[in-house]
C-alpha cells in the first residue's frame, strides 16, 4: 500500500525543459509545485565540469547521460504484422534521464515551425488536393500567430544566437526569409562562422538559394536572460550533442531556469523517484495525483490539484496508457487517440571532400552552421513531386569527435591500410551537408503497450510500430538531390551522397526527435489534448512535449516544445486557475 | 540565501569521487532525494572519469589477447603513417572495457524472451559483450584451425587473416556458437573507440589516433581559431589527464 503524502498544488512528472518552464511559471503564480524526476540531480560544475566534459567515449558511446534500457526501453517493429522486440541498447535515438532531461545533451538547434506546418492537412489539401487515405496528418488546432509570443519567450530565456529573416512581415537581408513573422530579432547575434559552412553559404547563393546562419542555443557572447541568469560565451569546443556544457554556454534547464527555480520556497524536486501511474477520481473527470516509487522501492501516493506530464515524448503516452487515461489508438479501426500518429524525422547527408581546404572541423558548436529553408514545409511547389512536406538543408560544424566522425570517400573499405590512409587524408578537409526531413503521420505508425516485455517495475514496455513511408523516401531523396546540387557547386574533389534507403532501423543514431502519441487537436475523437495541451478526459491533467505534435515538421522540435509549454503555462495562469475546468469545450 | 532543505550526508555520499560507472550508478540509485531552496553543489567534487588502471589483463587470457592483437593489426595496421591499433594499446583498452560495466552489458535490456528478429530491430543476442568476445575468439581460432591445419588465427599470414576478417564482416563464415556479423560489428566499433578515445581509457596510446588525423583532443576553447579559415593549426593534442610533456601553469 502506497504511503499517502500531503497534497501539492501541482505535480510535474519528469524534470527537463518543459517541467523547468512550467515550474518557473506556476511558482511565480504562487502555486506549491513538486517535480518528480526518475534520474539523479545534476549540476554543471559537478557533472559536466570543463575538465571532464570533452570525453567522447564516456558520454556518447558509454551513454553516461542517457536513459538505461536495463531499466526501461521500447520494443520495436516496422509493421503491425511483425513481432516487436526490445531495443536492447540505445541507437537511433537517445532519451535522457536525470535533471535537465534531454535539454542537457541537445545541440541547441532552436527552430520555429512554419505557419503552414500547423495547418498541414488543410493547407496541403487546399493546394494539392486530397491526401492519401492512410496519411493521418492533422491540423494542430493552434496557429503560428498564437505561438509567436511564446517562441519569443523561449528564445530570450535561452539567449538564442541568430539573425531574423522576417520582422513583423518585413524581410531582413541575411536571415531566413521563409520563417513566420517574428515580433523582434534574436537576443544575440549569430555565432562566428567556421570555414566549412561559409563554403556552403557561397555555393547555396550561387545556385539561387537563400542561406542564413542557423539559430543556436550556443551563446555568441555573454548573456543575462530575463530571469537574471548569466551565461558565458561559447568556446566552440565541439562537445554539445550528447554532452553537458561545462561552460554555461549552451542553454539548458541548468543554465537558464534552475538557478532561480531551485531557490524558491514553493518549489520542491524529488530525484530518483519514478512516477508509476496517474490516479483519477471515480467520475474519471479529475486526476487526483500520482503514485511513485523511490530508489529504495517504497511506493508513495502524492495527491495534487494538477498533474502535468513533462517526461520525454515517448514516456508521456506510455504513462497515459499505463494509467488507463483516454482511449488507446487502434490502427485497424482508426478509433482512439492515445498512441496515435507516432512520427520521427528522416535524415540524410552529403559529404564534400576537398583536397586543398583545411576546415578544422573540430572547431565547432552544436548549432553552428549555415542552412537553407528553400525546401522545407511548403516553401516550394510540390506539384507533381508525389510527396508533401520537406526539411532544411544545413552545413553544420557541430563537432569532429573522431570515434563518430572520420569520413571516407565512397568505396573505401571500413578497415585496413586503405581505410587508414583515407581517414588520415580526409579528416581535416571534409564538410558535410545534412538534410533534416519531416515525417508525416501514417495509419500504421503508432505506440501501444507491448504484450510481452516489461520494465524493471514489471510494467509493460511501450511498443513502437514505425516505418518510413513512400512520402518520406520521395521527400528525403528530393532533399538529398538538392543538397548534392549545392555540394557540387562547392568545387570539391568529390561528393558522396548518402541517401536514406530501406526500412527504418532502430540501430544507427539518427535523431532524438520522437513525436506524437498524445497529439493535440480540435476534436477529442482524433486527439488526446486540446490546444492548451490539456487532456480531453481529465481537465486538471496536462501532457506536454513533442508527443503533442500531430506529425513532425522538418525542424528540430525543442523550440516548438518550449513554445507550447509557455502557451500552456499562460493558459493555466490566466484562465484555468480562475475557473478550473475544460478550457476548450468538446 | 535560505538554508537548503537537503540531507548533507546523502549529498556527500552521492557526490564523492567514485571508481567506476557501476559504482556511480549504485551510488546514484541508493538515495531518493528531496531538494528545495537551493542549487546543491560541492566544491571539488567533479564527477571524474574511470581511469583504466595499468597492469595485467583483467579479462583476456593470453590466447585471447594474441588473437585480438593479430586482428587489430589488420583492422588498423602499423604502416608508414604511424602506429596501428595494436601499438595504440587497443587490446588493453578492450580488456578494461570487457572487464567493466560495458562488458557485462550493465545498461542493456537483457530480459527474455530471446528472438533473432530483423536487422532493423538491432542486437538480440543474450550474450553480453564479454561473453560474445569470449565465444567469438574461441570460434575464430577453431575456424582457423579447421581451415589451416590446426593454426590459431594469430599464427596465420596477414592475407589469411584478412580473408577471415572479411568473411566475418560479410557474415560468410559460420562461427556456429555466435553470429559472426554481430561480433565483427561490435569489434570494429570497439576498435574505433580504443583507437580514438581519450588515452585515459588505455587505448590511443601517445594519442597516436588523434595525431594520425589532426584532432587536438580534449580542448575546450577554440575561440582564437574560429576565423582562421583554411589554416593548418597544428595544435599538439592534449588528453583529459594532460600529456606527457604538459606542465599545468
Amino acid at each position: 500500500m502506497a504511503k499517502k503524502l500531503p497534497a501539492k498544488d501541482v505535480v510535474l512528472v519528469g524534470f527537463g525543459w518543459t517541467a523547468a518552464i512550467l515550474g518557473q511559471e506556476l511558482t511565480d503564480a504562487g502555486l506549491d509545485v513538486l517535480a518528480i524526476e526518475r534520474g539523479a540531480w545534476r549540476d554543471t560544475s559537478t557533472d559536466f565540469a570543463v575538465t571532464f566534459a570533452q570525453d567522447e567515449l564516456r558520454y556518447m558511446w558509454r551513454r553516461a547521460l542517457f536513459e538505461e534500457p536495463a531499466r526501461e526501453t521500447v520494443t520495436f517493429r516496422n509493421a503491425p504484422n511483425q513481432e516487436a522486440l526490445p531495443m536492447r541498447h540505445l541507437g537511433s535515438f537517445l532519451p535522457a534521464t536525470g535533471v535537465g532531461g534531454a535539454g542537457v545533451h541537445w545541440n541547441g538547434q532552436t527552430w520555429r515551425f512554419l505557419p503552414t506546418d500547423f495547418v498541414a492537412r488543410s493547407h496541403n489539401e487546399q493546394r494539392y488536393g486530397p491526401l492519401p487515405a492512410d496519411m493521418t496528418v492533422q491540423d494542430w488546432g493552434i496557429t503560428y500567430d498564437e505561438l509567436e509570443p511564446h517562441y519569443d519567450r523561449f528564445e530570450y530565456l535561452c539567449g538564442i544566437s541568430g539573425k531574423a529573416g522576417n520582422l513583423k512581415g518585413q524581410l531582413q537581408p541575411g536571415g531566413n526569409p521563409f520563417e513566420g513573422p517574428r515580433s523582434r530579432d534574436y537576443p544575440n547575434p549569430p555565432l562566428d562562422m567556421v570555414y566549412g559552412p561559409t563554403l556552403f553559404e557561397a555555393a547555396a547563393k550561387a545556385t539561387g538559394h537563400k542561406p542564413f546562419p542557423c539559430p543556436a542555443a550556443n551563446m555568441s557572447r555573454a548573456y543575462t536572460n530575463p530571469l537574471g541568469v548569466e551565461m558565458g560565451p561559447c568556446t566552440y569546443c565541439g562537445f554539445c550533442e550528447k554532452f553537458g556544457c561545462g561552460n554555461n554556454s549552451k542553454a539548458s534547464p541548468q543554465t537558464t531556469v534552475l538557478p532561480v527555480l531551485m531557490r524558491k520556497d514553493n518549489f520542491e524536486l524529488r530525484t530518483e523517484c519514478e512516477v508509476l501511474r496517474v490516479n483519477f477520481d471515480a467520475a474519471a473527470k479529475r486526476a487526483t495525483g500520482v503514485i511513485y516509487i523511490d530508489a529504495q522501492g517504497e511506493e508513495f501516493e502524492q495527491p495534487a490539484e494538477m498533474v502535468i506530464m513533462c517526461a520525454y515524448a515517448l514516456h508521456n503516452p506510455r504513462l497515459l496508457l499505463l494509467s488507463g487515461i483516454g482511449m488507446p489508438y487502434d490502427p485497424k479501426t482508426g478509433q482512439g487517440a492515445v498512441g496515435k500518429n507516432y512520427a520521427y524525422q528522416i535524415t540524410s547527408g552529403v559529404d564534400v571532400f576537398f583536397d586543398d581546404k583545411i576546415l578544422n572541423p573540430f572547431v565547432g558548436a552544436g548549432a553552428l552552421g549555415v542552412g537553407i529553408d528553400d525546401y522545407n514545409g511548403d516553401n516550394f511547389d510540390h506539384s507533381g513531386l508525389g510527396f508533401i512536406g520537406g526539411g532544411y538543408l544545413a552545413c553544420w560544424d557541430t563537432n569532429a569527435r573522431p570515434i563518430e566522425h572520420h569520413p571516407t570517400p565512397e568505396g573505401t573499405p571500413k578497415w585496413g591500410g586503405a581505410w587508414k590512409k583515407a581517414v588520415a587524408k580526409n579528416y581535416l578537409t571534409t564538410a558535410s551537408i545534412s538534410t533534416h526531413g519531416a515525417v508525416m503521420s501514417h495509419r500504421n505508425n503508432y505506440l501501444d503497450l507491448d504484450p510481452t516485455y516489461r520494465d524493471i517495475y514489471g510494467r509493460p514496455l511501450m511498443r513502437m510500430t514505425f516505418d518510413f513511408t513512400d512520402n518520406e523516401h520521395k521527400m528525403s531523396d528530393y532533399l538529398t538531390d538538392r543538397a548534392t546540387d549545392i555540394a557540387k557547386a562547392m568545387n570539391a574533389r568529390e561528393v558522396h551522397a548518402k541517401k536514406r534507403t530501406g526500412h527504418y532501423s532502430i540501430v544507427p543514431y539518427q535523431t532524438t526527435h520522437n513525436t506524437g502519441g498524445a497529439i493535440m487537436g480540435a476534436d477529442p475523437k482524433t486527439s488526446v489534448v486540446n490546444k492548451y495541451l490539456q487532456s480531453w478526459d481529465l481537465h486538471n491533467l496536462f501532457v506536454l512535449g513533442a508527443c503533442a505534435f500531430p506529425q513532425n515538421a522538418g525542424y528540430n522540435p525543442t523550440g516548438t516544445v518550449a513554445a507550447l509549454a509557455y502557451h500552456t503555462a499562460a493558459a493555466i495562469k490566466t484562465q484555468y486557475l480562475k475557473n478550473p475546468g475544460f478550457l476548450v469545450q468538446a | 540565501m535560505s538554508a537548503p532543505n537537503f540531507n548533507r550526508r546523502e549529498m556527500l555520499t552521492a557526490g564523492v569521487l567514485v571508481g567506476s560507472a557501476a559504482a556511480l550508478d549504485a551510488t546514484d540509485r541508493a538515495q531518493a532525494r528531496s531538494i528545495s531552496g537551493d542549487v546543491p553543489w560541492q566544491e571539488g567534487q567533479a564527477n571524474k572519469p574511470d581511469i583504466a588502471k595499468p597492469g595485467t589483463y583483467l579479462f583476456l587470457t593470453a590466447a585471447e589477447a594474441a588473437c585480438l592483437d593479430a586482428a587489430l593489426s589488420r583492422l588498423i595496421p602499423k604502416d608508414e603513417l604511424g602506429p596501428g591499433a595494436k601499438e595504440a594499446g587497443v587490446t588493453f583498452f578492450l580488456d578494461r572495457q570487457l572487464a567493466g560495466p560495458y562488458g557485462e552489458a550493465s545498461h542493456w535490456y537483457m530480459q527474455g524472451p530471446w528472438k533473432k528478429g530483423e536487422p532493423t530491430q538491432g542486437y538480440q543476442s543474450r550474450m553480453t559483450p564479454a561473453e560474445l568476445y569470449r565465444a567469438a575468439i574461441k570460434a575464430i581460432d577453431a575456424h582457423s584451425g579447421d581451415k589451416y591445419s590446426g593454426k590459431t588465427f594469430s599464427q596465420l599470414t596477414a592475407a589469411q587473416q584478412d580473408e577471415i576478417l572479411k568473411g566475418l564482416e560479410k557474415g560468410d563464415i559460420d562461427l556456429k556458437t555466435v553470429d559472426a556479423k554481430s561480433f565483427f560489428t561490435m569489434f570494429l566499433q570497439n576498435t574505433m573507440e580504443g583507437f580514438f578515445s581519450d588515452p585515459l581509457y588505455g587505448g590511443n596510446r601517445d594519442m597516436v589516433g588523434w595525431k594520425l588525423i589532426g584532432f587536438p583532443g580534449a580542448r575546450y576553447d577554440y575561440r582564437p581559431y574560429v576565423k582562421k579559415h583554411g589554416q593548418k593549426l597544428a595544435l599538439e593534442p592534449v588528453g583529459i589527464t594532460g600529456r606527457p610533456a604538459w606542465k599545468p601553469a
